[in-house]
Formats: C-alpha cells, structure tokens, sequence
C-alpha cells in the first residue's frame, strides 16, 4: 500500500515536469525551424532602402551590419537567443524598438478574443454534444448533424465576411479595431459595454468556427461511454436522465475532450489570426501580417513564437486538467 | 446500421457527381464561362447579376429564358435599370471570344451567351466591370489546382516519411515523429504566413503558385505522415509479411506488394480532408494580397475587393466566389465522411 501511496503522490509532478520539459524542446524546434525558415529569405527588410537613390549602398550595408544581418545563420541565432534572455526578443526594423514591447499588447488582445471564444464554444458545445449523443439517430440529432456539415463546410473567413455584413448592414454594432474613438473618456462601465460590443463579431466567427468540430468530438465520445454497462446499471437504479448524462456519463466521456482541448487552441489561433485581420481587432493577426509585408523578421519570428507559447500552454492546461480528471494518469507509472 | 451505410454510399455518389461536375465546369472555364476574365466593362462597374426572366413586360411567357441589357441610372452612380423595351434570349452554343478548351484546343464556342450589346452577368460585376461569374470560374482553375497540386505534395511526403519511419523505426522513426509532433502543434496559419514572409514577395504568376504550392503542401505532411507510419507499423509485423521475408524479399517488395495497399484507404480520406483546407489556404494568402495577386483571378483575390468598406456593405453579389469556396468544401467533405464510414466498416 504504502509504495503505490507514494508515488501516487510523486508522479503527477514527475508527470508535469515531463510535459514542461517536452513544452521546452517544443519551443526550441520552433524557433530553430523559424531561424531556418528566415535564412531562404532571398531580401530583407533593408533591400528596400537600396532602391531609394538618396540613401547610399554604404548606409545599407552599415545598417545590415548593425543589426547584425550580415552574420551567417547560427550566429544569429545565438544573438537572438541571447536577447530572449534580456527579454527584448528581437529588434523590429520597422518599428525601431524591441519586439517584446510590441508583441505584449497584441498577445494580450489575441488573448482575449480567443480565451472567450474558446470558453464560449465549449459552454455551447457540451450540452449540444451530450444531448444529441442521448437522442441517436432521432430527428435533433440528424438536424445538428446536418447543421454541424454545412457550418464546417463554411471557411473562417466567409463567416467572418459575413457577419460583418450582418452587422453592418444593421447598423447593430460598431465595427472595426477594439473600442470606439474617445474610449479612454467614457466611464469604467461604458468601457466594459464598448469593449463586449466590439468583441461580438470577432468571437462569434470564432464559437462558429469551431463548434462543429467540438460537438461532433463530444457526441462521439459520449455515445461510446452510453453503450458501457455502468450506464446501463445507473439507469436501471432509476437515475434521472439528465443526472445520468453530465454527472455520470460526461466525466467518464471527459478524456479525449480535454485532449482535443488543448489540440484545438491551435486551430483556434490561425482561426483568430484571420478573424483579427478581417474585423481589424489589434491582435497578433495583423502585426504579423504587416511584418511580412515589410520583412520584419524579428517580428514575424516573435509572433510565430507568441503563438506556439498559447498553443503550448493549452496543451499543458489540458494536461492539468487531465490530471485532475482522470484517477488512471495519477497513478500511472509510464 | 444497414440503411446508414446504404445512406452514406448514396450521398458518397451524389457528393462525388456534384465535385466531378464543379471540376468540369472550372476546367473548361473557357466554354462555360461567357467572357473573358481579363476583359473590361468601364461603362458598367458594380452591375447587380443580371435576372433571367420568362414572362416579359406584356406577360407573355417565353419558354426561352432572355433577359434586359442592363442601363446605368442617370441620377445615381453604380446603380442601373433594365430596359424593358427590347428582350435579349440567352443562346446556347453562342461562338465569341477565342479561347483553348482545357488550354490547348483553340476554340470560340460558349455553353451560353446573349446577343449585343446586351451582356449576361450571371454573378455581377466587379470595379472594372468584369464579368465575375466568369473570374469565379477561372479563378477555380488556380484555387483548385493549388488545393489538389498541394495536397498530392503532402500526401507524397507524408506517404515517403510515414513509410520510412514506420517501417524501419528506431532513430529515424523518433526524430521524424518528433518533428511532424512540431508540425501539428504550430498554428498553420501563422507558419504559413511566416514561411511566405521570408519568400521573395514580388515574382511571377506562375513562380508565385508554385512557390504556394509548395508551401503549403510542405507545411501539411505531418498528420498524413503519422497516419501512415501507424498503418504500416501494424502491417509490418503481420505474418504474410513474416513469410514473404522469409522466401526472401526485399524490403522494397514488401512495401510495395504488403504494405502500401493497406495505406490507400487512409490516404484516400486525407485527401479528400486536405483539399478543401489547401484550397482555403490558398484563397486565405490571395486574401491577404501574399498569393496570386491582380489581374490574375483567384478565389482569394476576388474576395479580397470585400475588404473594402464600401463594397462589402453595397454590392452582395462580390460574395459570390464565397458560395463557390463553401460549395467545394462541402463537397470534399461530404467525401471524406462518406470514405471515413466504409472505411470503418472495412469496405475499402
């Protein structure tokens, strides 16, 4: 007994530890394969700059050389790897200042959007997923299996032209960026109010965007663990339905949901990426496609890693929360 | 479960003649389409598509649909009027504009047309006046063919390292795996937004489609190469493969003869996922004006005119090419459910 206590109590660190370290070579291989990627680069931020007849090949070339572009590849690297550390993660040419500061704010905004979506989708999607998965084959369930092809079928990007249009064409909502001009006058409660009313476009796009996906994730699931006899047992003893769905049937259906949770915080991000863009809300989205415009690498670098840090952090939330839901991982060994 | 698997073989040849249809018409954009997509109506900016009518102004029915010429209203600008006073019958097989069916036989047949100087504009048309139902139908030929030409570049990547690394294991096994587990966890969207950074951004047409292709199907070899390497892993160690070793064949043999024909099913079903997203992505980069830009027409940039204020809110019909996008997905992915099914229940 005693044994099997102890590393009961042992392994869940172990087990998290393995994760974080997995999370870290993770951001290495990104961030080499970023580094990779920027050496094809055939010009530069600064190629521009030759085409403009005022300003001489010897200021072009003093320029490459002070930000180091010069510099064969690994010692670039090296360079950037060593301003990670200082915190300033890169140099952005166009904006002439340290990437952190830039990227700070757009995390924060990307952050917003897309924890909402994804709390919103999920909070819509189970209920749908556990009452369709207990109606099989009933008319509810081919009308949502129905419902859930189209709107896959249905691209980010159309949904969110398409709302925008709603919106606009109604004159129900403002439009464009993250608050309304003279926002910084109006009180704290206003500010809330302008604030949700901005955020409606973009995180709707995103809930329909990824609802079809989790619904059909938690019916399957759910219709699996229906057909296990314990079911079978608990509403033999006469347990309500409902109680029977989420209190007895969810948490032992809850598994491979907390697994594509944090898969889906992936396909979350590219969908905000676009939505961003469309609904000109200021995430990483549109910095990212302005660094590219202007080949910022720093920039474009620093969001790629931005990105890949929320996916990793809600691959390890999943892996918490697993931990928490499920007695097996706790004990597990392997 | 018997009528499901009938319903879903059903839908698998309604979804499969709709995509084979949609295919033909966006190969031979040349004779379905009316006009040129290049060709320039300045006089007729923003026309609303045109309506087909059957009963004309004195309520006779003509059971040969026709339809009004189009006329800019004097008082407003980008608004018109039919003129009622004389009927132009849309004609079938009407010879114009030369073209190269399927781009090598010369030829100036059209499936439909209208007689001048009335113009049929099935889906509108754009600032310049362009026909769109047309741009819609040639923009297909680049969407499509960068979602397919992509695709088969994934698969065939996915194909060589998942046979690769199941079949042969160890340490080109762990590090392959573990870089595919670094493609799936990347965002696609911002990979592919940094990859295409880095690429040269003004080059031509056809560099620029090769070169998305190429991006695109590269980014995407990681879930099919995971998928296989699974497949063959489990076939390797079956006995016939056991047996066949030991008659003495060789490894290629085996792949080849043992192990690759239980992969088609599976690859078959990522195929059929993978095009609608490859298309996506394409239409997605062309939006953001890093793809095939102007006056080359894709799905991608036609949708990009949306991203004007104005012609978002006033002119609904430059939606269109997004009907077209949600009417391939839909088809591709009917398929694929359809081929997911049969492939459970074993019949592939």
């Amino acid at each position: 007994m005693m044994p099997s206590m102890t590393s009961g109590v042992k392994s869940p660190i172990r087990y998290l530890e393995r994760r974080a370290i997995h999370a870290l070579l993770l951001l290495l291989g990104a961030s080499l394969l970023s580094f990779l990627f920027s050496s094809l680069a055939p010009g530069s931020f600064f190629d521009e700059m030759k085409l403009n007849p005022q300003i001489s090949p010897e200021t072009v070339a003093a320029l490459r050389a002070q930000y180091g572009l010069d510099q064969p590849l690994p010692v670039r690297y090296v360079r950037w790897v060593k301003s990670v550390f200082r915190g300033e993660w890169g140099y952005s040419f166009a904006y002439n200042q340290p990437v952190r500061s830039l990227l700070m704010v757009r995390a924060r905004n990307t952050l917003l959007l897309t924890t909402l979506a994804m709390a919103l989708a999920w909070l819509i999607a189970v209920p749908i997923g556990v009452w369709i998965a207990s109606r099989r084959g009933r008319w509810d369930d081919q009308l949502a299996s129905a419902s859930t092809s189209l709107l896959l079928s249905v691209p980010e990007l159309v949904l969110a032209l398409g709302l925008l249009y709603l919106v606009i064409r109604t004159h129900a909502l403002p439009v464009g960026g993250m608050v309304s001009t003279g926002f910084d006058r109006l009180g704290s409660w206003e500010k809330v109010r302008d604030l949700a009313a901005h955020l409606i476009v973009p995180v709707t796009t995103l809930v329909l965007a990824s609802l079809p996906i989790l619904i059909r994730h938690v019916r399957a699931s759910m219709m699996e663990v229906l057909q296990a006899p314990f079911i079978q047992a608990a509403r033999g003893h006469g347990i309500g339905r409902s109680r029977l769905l989420f209190c007895y049937a969810l948490p032992a259906a809850a598994n491979p949901l907390i697994s594509l949770f944090g898969l889906s915080v992936a396909g979350l991000l590219s969908g905000s990426l676009l939505v961003e863009v469309i609904t000109g809300w200021p995430g990483l989205g549109p910095l990212l496609l302005e660094a590219c415009f202007s080949r910022d690498i720093y920039v474009v670098i620093g969001v790629v890693m931005a990105s890949t840090m929320f996916m990793i952090l809600g691959s390890l939330l999943a892996d918490v929360m697993l931990l928490v839901a499920d007695p097996r991982i706790r004990t597990d060994h392997a | 479960m018997k009528t499901r698997k009938k319903n879903s073989k059903k839908r698998l040849i309604a979804a499969a003649i709709f995509l084979l249809a949609l295919h033909l018409a966006i190969l031979l954009a040349g004779f379905v389409a009316p006009y040129e997509p290049a060709v320039q109506n300045r006089d007729f900016p923003y026309v609303p598509p045109t309506r087909i009518h059957f009963i004309d102004a004195r309520g006779h029915l003509h059971l040969r649909p026709f339809i009004y010429q189009a006329v800019a209203r004097a008082d407003s600008l980008y608004e018109y009027t039919e003129a009622r006073d004389q009927e132009f019958p849309v004609r079938f097989f009407v010879s114009g504009s030369k073209y190269k069916i399927a781009g090598w036989m010369p030829s100036h047949t059209h499936l439909f047309g209208v007689n001048a100087p009335a113009q049929v504009f099935l889906a509108g048309t754009d600032n310049y006046g362009r026909d769109q139902f047309s741009r819609i139908l040639y923009g297909g030929q680049i969407s499509l063919a960068a979602g397919l030409l992509a695709t088969t570049v994934s698969l065939l990547l996915g194909l060589c390292l998942g046979c690769i690394s199941g079949f042969y294991a160890g340490w080109i096994d762990e590090s392959a795996m573990r870089l595919a587990e670094l493609f799936l966890v990347l965002p696609w969207l911002y990979v592919l937004l940094a990859v295409r950074a880095f690429l040269p951004l003004h080059i031509s047409p056809s560099q620029t489609f090769l070169l998305l292709v190429a991006v695109i199907g590269t980014i995407g070899w990681a879930r099919p190469a995971r998928l296989v390497r699974g497949i063959v892993l489990s076939a390797r160690s079956r006995k016939y493969v056991t047996a066949s070793r030991g008659f003495g064949a060789s490894d290629a043999y085996i792949l080849r003869r043992h192990v690759l024909p239980h992969t088609y099913g599976t690859l078959l079903t990522q195929a059929a996922l993978l095009v609608p997203q490859y298309v996506i992505a394409e239409v997605t980069l062309s939006f953001f004006g890093l793809g095939l830009s102007e006056p080359k027409p894709s799905w991608g940039n036609l949708l990009a005119n949306l991203q004007q204020y104005n012609v978002l809110v006033s002119y609904w019909w430059m939606f269109a090419p997004a009907l077209a996008l949600v009417l391939v997905s839909l088809g591709y992915l009917t398929v694929a459910n359809a081929f997911h099914q049969q492939l459970q229940s074993g019949s592939i």
